[in-house]
């Protein structure tokens, strides 16, 4: 356990003070405000359930779909790719893998330490965007968020951090089977321009002929999944049908949106866990040889 | 008294480990006993960081089993890298962290309380050297440099047994003389039993009191040094040269009689003489006093470094 915090510790502090970290948050918040302006400006013409007002600042953006959404979905895979990509073989290639294993720690808090601490930085990242933007928000409409906007907002925050952990998880993943950084990095990167692209066609399912069978496949994705469950805990007016979202003209209460959304959102945390779970078992077998 | 008060720390039995079918380390039997300065010798790829990882519990054997201190490697790998040290050859440290920042991560690591993790992060840096670039970040470090903070991330966890795998391995030779001298002294005043491995026995005669010298996997001859040198060469360790005005059989018989010579060759107009020690102010006088007159004399002190390469030969 003190294994564990100690790397945990470090590891944090190591992301907090990291060059790829500060411009990781920039651009973050950055695209985040823009996109949030952008989406801003349609709201007073496009208002058309004024039971939730705030929420609809995440989710309208006149005819189109809402860049802030879009923007996360795509972006916060590449955040936590970024986070992870380098866990395990850069530590390897330095040299410091050893010697941190031959201390008096079990193996695993190396890797559990290494997992929490890129999930904390993913959940303050995503966190101080998420409340910088209701702010930004708060100012543009003059309409606070109500009780349940709020925990719908919260909701999808912690939604946030499950989709962040799963690339985060998959980063380490190939971290650890690839010894060299770039091909980790380049692995991660391929799979996730690989599931965004299976995510666009689910999200724009009118622009590529899927048929059912296609569709189910393609909703496996992560970034399908995710954005399934955000739209279901964003926009109270949706449902999910069939694979596909559904606006209905009465709002749902926020009980049966997460019932709705329990499905997926269950489908992405287990694919964080197999993902993770792979990793631990690899590292935990790998044995360490004199090079 | 010794052979009671003395404590085996490392101790293998018939230690094995085999990468895709070979034997990497083959039935190794080692034993080291506490305060020993253990040389670990042998060529490339004998197998001697692939025993200290087993030995360390970071990778598991085939067959046999490794022991410190009584605990199993394998077992109880925990208790094992509590009281062992270990410097890798390929020393690495977070190159963006100063350096007493990646010692204080070690004294974390061990579990020291904050306030311990200071103090020894002072001490260990004192003891190396590197007080004065304790804030600077390693990446601007040498790689002497490093070698010493490397001593340093050992001392801060206060083992009774460290590991050093090829220590001296790419600093000047100044430098190794430096940094063997570190070690010895390190190892003399925080009682600490020392493995030390290396292919360059000059390095290991230096301070190791005991040898053991690996190859392929096998060990192929172990003892105290001095103790090897003799066995080698037949029990002589001199070999004195001596060059004569003349060479009679009486000069020959007199000097076979010095005692601490064991054999007397003749090679042209040079004597060889193999002896114990150094004896030339008695041979000098034995020629003299038989009446011949003496040109040149020279001692040559047998190196390890001979029974060395005859191993690496016979390996």
């Amino acid at each position: 356990m003190q294994g564990l915090m100690t790397v945990f510790r470090k590891e944090l502090a190591d992301h907090f003070t990291s060059w790829r970290f500060i411009i990781l948050f920039a651009i973050v918040f950055a695209v985040g405000v823009v996109a949030i302006y952008v989406d801003a400006q349609y709201i007073r013409q496009e208002v058309m359930d004024t039971r939730f007002v705030f929420l609809q600042l995440y989710t309208t953006s006149g005819q189109a779909l809402p860049l802030f959404i879009l923007f996360i979905v795509f972006f916060v895979p590449i955040v936590g790719v970024i986070l992870g990509f380098d866990a395990i073989n850069s530590e390897r290639i330095s040299g410091t893998l050893s010697r941190l294993l031959s201390q008096p720690i079990y193996r695993d808090a190396v890797i559990n330490g290494k997992f929490l601490a890129g999930v904390v930085t993913i959940a303050v990242m995503m966190m101080s965007l998420i409340l910088l933007v209701s702010g930004m928000g708060l100012r543009m409409i003059g309409v606070p968020p109500s009780s349940e906007e709020a925990l719908r907002l919260m909701a999808f925050l912690i939604t946030t951090v499950i989709y962040g952990a799963f690339w985060l998880g998959l980063g380490i993943l190939f971290s650890i089977f690839f010894h060299r950084v770039a091909t980790s990095a380049l692995a991660s990167i391929a799979l996730w321009m690989f599931f965004g692209f299976i995510g666009f066609m689910s999200i724009f399912p009118s622009f590529v002929q899927l048929g059912q069978v296609g569709l189910k496949i393609v909703q496996v994705s992560p970034v399908a999944l995710f954005w399934q469950v955000t739209m279901l805990i964003l926009v109270p007016t949706a449902r999910s049908l069939g694979g596909g979202l559904l606006i209905t003209p009465s709002a749902l209460p926020l009980g049966q949106s997460l019932l709705g959304v329990w499905p997926h959102l269950v489908s992405l945390i287990v694919l964080t866990v197999v993902c993770f779970a792979i990793s631990y078992i690899k590292f935990m077998r790998e044995e360490i040889r004199s090079t | 008294m010794s052979e009671l008060s003395t404590q085996l720390v490392v101790e293998t039995v018939d230690l094995t480990k085999t990468y895709d079918g070979n034997k990497v380390v083959d039935g190794l039997n080692l034993r080291v006993e506490e305060g020993d300065v253990f040389g670990f010798l042998g060529p490339n790829g004998a197998g001697k960081t692939t025993t200290i990882l087993m030995l360390l519990g970071l990778t598991e054997p085939a067959s046999g089993a490794a022991y410190i201190c009584g605990y199993n490697s394998t077992r109880e790998p925990l208790k094992v890298k509590r009281i062992s040290g270990y410097v890798p050859e390929r020393i690495g440290f977070y190159e963006d962290l100063t350096a007493s920042y990646n010692l204080a991560y070690t004294a974390r690591l061990n579990g020291l309380s904050e306030e311990l993790v200071r103090r020894r992060v002072g001490e260990s840096l004192d003891i190396v050297g590197l007080s004065e670039v304790a804030d600077q970040r390693v990446e601007t470090f040498s790689r002497g440099m490093k070698q010493r903070l490397a001593i340093a991330d050992l001392l801060i966890k206060t083992p009774r047994v460290a590991f050093l795998d090829e220590p001296t391995s790419g600093i000047d030779p100044e430098g190794v003389n430096q940094m063997l001298d570190l070690i010895a002294g390190i190892a003399r005043e925080q009682r600490m039993t020392v493995i030390l491995s290396s292919h360059q026995l000059n390095h290991v005669q230096r301070i190791c009191n005991r040898v053991g010298i690996l190859v392929k996997g096998r060990m192929v001859v172990e003892g105290l040094l001095d103790q090897l040198g003799r066995e080698a060469l037949g029990g002589s360790q001199f070999s004195i040269e001596v060059q004569l005005s003349e060479i009679t059989s009486g000069i020959i018989e007199r000097i076979n009689q010095v005692e601490g010579v064991v054999g007397v060759e003749r090679s042209g107009d040079l004597l060889v003489i193999n002896c114990v020690e150094d004896l030339r102010p008695q041979i000098a006088r034995a020629v003299v006093d038989s009446g011949g007159s003496l040109v040149e004399m020279k001692v040559q002190s047998y190196a390890l470094e001979d029974i060395y390469m005859r191993y690496f030969k016979e390996g």
